[in-house]
């Protein structure tokens, strides 16, 4: 008796939150984010020459020697897969883990942690401003540009922690990697 | 451990304290039925519904009200995960999800646990995130506020058996509390770069060549929702380290914050609602200390890094698995902030975490979740460790122990003592049998005793209703679907059901004026009694399985062991 005297409140809050909470606030949203911040609301996308060349906020994958490299990333099938983010999973004593960064680290020493890592999200947009000074090296080799005019851009790219104390220095790969194309060598 | 990184974490902290006077307040005020602005539009809920906001309910009505409530929405959830293909808003065309599947998801939103054996962007429509989880992220967080609410009545109440009516508690806390919230968050979101659209990817083809598709959705308002309800469900399967959940350490802040916010307010709602404001501080207190001191302990371990990567020429924190725009301070307090509370969103990836750091996410999981807690359960399951320290204290001196003039007798104690066990039986029966079957070892990602600490990983998060997980697990198996489910079921309403019976005992009781004999439950002896208490009781039987995971696991990595 007392069950059945539940199940009408219970379907009528279930029902007017699935109308409200579920379709009419998060469509609104859609709506509204598309006045208050058009670019935002649909993933802060970067156009050149007329068509989509990624996001600002994910990271893509760059391996030819004159962009800037990100971070490893451990999505699948392929690394930076913004279709299905991942991250390794490998724990702190796992064979795979220590033979990969044994493999990737080929004798250096004193590697930025950030280089040979893979992020939370294998969407990592940014790398370390330690990571980005390692690079310069081998982009202004392979772009035949001076080293200075490559370190000065990535010095200029190099964004700070919010209020000077919160989150770490970084540099966003892609638009530095786009500064870089946009330079005239 | 830095300076600047000291700085991060405690600014943060003092952000959530210094709310949660004014939100406590304001919870009190919601749940002590005073007539406020929406009440037209509380009106025609409650006709369409037919409920009499007038008329309370004694502790079964509630929990059979609530268990009402739990069962309809899980009925739902499970038809929409199911029938995913044929709703609207699928613009990638995604199958339903399989029966085990769908069942193990229902469960874990029902609960509040948001245990995720799917990976969001890859297996569920636009449609099933927004009126699927969304809607649970709001009731079920409203729910365990209610219940709160009914306890801390319980105490604030003499002579009656009525402990309120659970439908406007939900109506309430909804309209008052999670929506104004929610739309704030929101809104900040969305113009801090997390995505709300109805698209559910773009593809771009990148600067070298190659096409990247990049999925979207309406993220911002479930993502406000899932930490503002201490849910923990990702839109992504990377959960809040994806950018698009969660674009830079502004937001970040705001995210942390927002999932402590409501937790730590609840005590202070608690002191007002017992018209024992300081009371009610002593366990803000006691909880705000804790957990400064896990998040510590967390910074430390994964600021020390992993020796076997320092040995290789890898110098510096434990990086692995965490983003470069958070850092090690904040991935440490956010870290602990979701495995304190119940609401398991990551922005790092626990399962890489060094030995120590997932050790301390264990222990926090397994001390019930009341530091703080869920949002509500962690009120009530603090209580639960208040009347076992009463109890201990008044056996100590061979009084009737009282707290805030209810006497606690053998009925309150053996209730609590029986929500106490559901834990460790769940955790520890479950992890046993699952590491005995060849399904349970075939779901391991690592080896070693890490292998163990993900499977023991897995159910604590369930039991306690938190969601985050050692995601190596291959967690989609019969074996952990169905498994992980009842665990969620018992974490949730076996823990909840004896808790209201507490409240139904407890509100029936005269409240007996204070006496010389009386333990004072607002200073710092009493403060300290109980920290000692959740340690002891929380934490101390899973001890044995901590020593043969992250423990051992520690020692291994010292020795240069890999598995």
């Amino acid at each position: 008796m007392t069950v059945l005297a539940q199940i009408r409140p219970a379907l009528t809050l279930v029902g007017v939150s699935t109308l409200a909470l579920g379709f009419v606030l998060p469509l609104g949203f859609v709506g509204a984010a598309g006045l208050i911040a058009p670019s935002q609301a649909q993933g802060s996308l970067i156009e050149r020459d007329g068509h989509v060349i990624g996001s600002a906020l994910i990271g893509q994958t760059f391996a030819r020697p004159d962009y800037f490299h990100p971070r490893p990333s451990a999505t699948s099938p392929a690394p930076y897969n913004a279709d299905n983010s991942s991250a390794s999973n490998l724990g702190p004593t796992s064979k795979a883990l220590i033979d990969r960064v044994r493999t990737d680290i080929a004798g250096r020493h004193e590697v930025p942690a950030d280089a040979l890592t893979t992020s939370g999200s294998g969407l990592d947009p940014d790398i370390s401003p330690a990571n980005a000074r390692d690079q310069v090296a081998r982009v202004a080799a392979a772009r035949h540009l001076p080293a200075e005019q490559v370190a000065t851009l990535v010095a200029r790219s190099v964004r700070g922690p919010f209020l000077g104390i919160f989150g770490e220095p970084r540099v966003n790969v892609l638009r530095l990697n786009l500064a870089l194309d946009a330079m005239k060598g | 451990m830095t300076l600047i990184g000291w700085v991060q974490i405690a600014l943060v902290l003092a952000a959530v304290l210094a709310a949660a006077f004014p939100l406590g307040a304001w919870i009190a005020t919601v749940l002590g039925g005073r007539r406020l602005a929406l009440a037209p539009v509380e009106r025609a809920l409650y006709r369409a519904g037919g409920i009499d906001p007038e008329r309370g309910m004694g502790w079964k009505s509630y929990a059979i009200a609530l268990l009402v409530l739990s069962a309809v929405h899980f009925a739902l959830l499970y038809a929409i995960l199911r029938l995913q293909y044929w709703l609207p808003f699928n613009p990638q065309g995604f199958a339903g999800m399989s029966p085990k599947l769908a069942f193990n998801t229902a469960i874990s939103f029902v609960t509040n646990t948001n245990w995720q054996a799917y990976s969001g962007e890859a297996a569920l429509s636009n449609g099933a995130q927004m009126f699927g989880l969304t809607v649970h992220n709001f009731l079920s967080a409203a729910a365990g506020i209610a219940a709160a609410g009914a306890v801390a009545r319980a105490f604030a109440r003499a002579g009656t058996g009525d402990l309120g009516n659970f439908w406007v508690d939900l109506t309430r806390i909804t309209l008052y509390v999670l929506l104004p919230l929610a739309l704030v968050v929101t809104i900040v979101l969305i113009a801090l770069g997390v995505p709300q659209t109805l698209a559910g990817s773009v593809d771009a083809i990148t600067l070298e060549g190659a096409k990247q598709t990049i999925a979207l959705g309406p993220v911002a308002f479930q993502e406000a929702i899932k930490l503002l309800g201490t849910n923990g469900g990702g839109f992504f399967n990377a959960n809040s380290a994806h950018p698009f959940e969660n674009p830079s350490a502004i937001s970040n802040i705001l995210e942390n914050w927002s999932l402590l916010a409501i937790g730590f307010a609840m005590p202070i709602a608690f002191g007002r609602i017992v018209g024992r404001p300081r009371d009610g501080l002593a366990l803000m207190i006691t909880m705000a200390i804790l957990l400064a001191a896990f998040t510590l302990a967390l910074y430390a371990a994964e600021a020390a890094g992993n020796p076997l990567l320092h040995a290789l020429g890898l110098p510096g924190g434990n990086m692995e698995g965490k983003e470069v725009r958070f850092g090690i301070p904040l991935s440490s307090l956010f870290t602990a902030s979701t495995t304190a509370t119940s609401t398991g969103a990551v922005i790092a990836a626990h399962d890489s975490l060094t030995p120590l750091g997932g050790m301390v996410t264990l222990v926090l999981m397994q001390l019930g979740e009341v530091i703080p807690g869920g949002v509500g359960s962690g009120l009530y399951g603090m209580l639960v460790f208040v009347l076992l320290t009463v109890f201990i204290a008044g056996l100590m001196v061979g009084r009737t122990p009282e707290y805030l003039g209810k006497k606690v007798e053998a009925r309150e104690i053996k209730l609590a003592m029986l929500a106490v066990l559901i834990l460790p039986l769940a955790i520890l029966g479950g992890t046993a049998i699952s590491l005995c079957t060849a399904s349970g070892l075939g779901s391991l990602a690592n080896a070693g005793p890490h292998g163990l600490s993900e499977m023991l990983y897995a159910w604590t998060s369930s039991a306690a209703n938190n969601g985050s997980a050692f995601a190596g697990l291959s967690a989609d198996t019969p074996l952990l679907d169905y498994g992980l489910g009842i665990a969620m079921l018992l974490g949730r309403f076996a823990y909840l059901v004896p808790v209201l019976a507490i409240a139904g005992s407890l509100a029936a009781k005269p409240k007996l004026a204070a006496s010389a004999g009386t333990f004072p439950t607002h200073g710092v002896l009493f403060a300290t009694l109980l920290a000692i208490n959740i340690l002891i009781l929380g934490g101390l039987q899973f001890l044995p399985a901590l020593s043969l995971g992250p423990l051992a696991e520690q020692f291994a990595m010292l020795a240069g062991q890999t598995y």
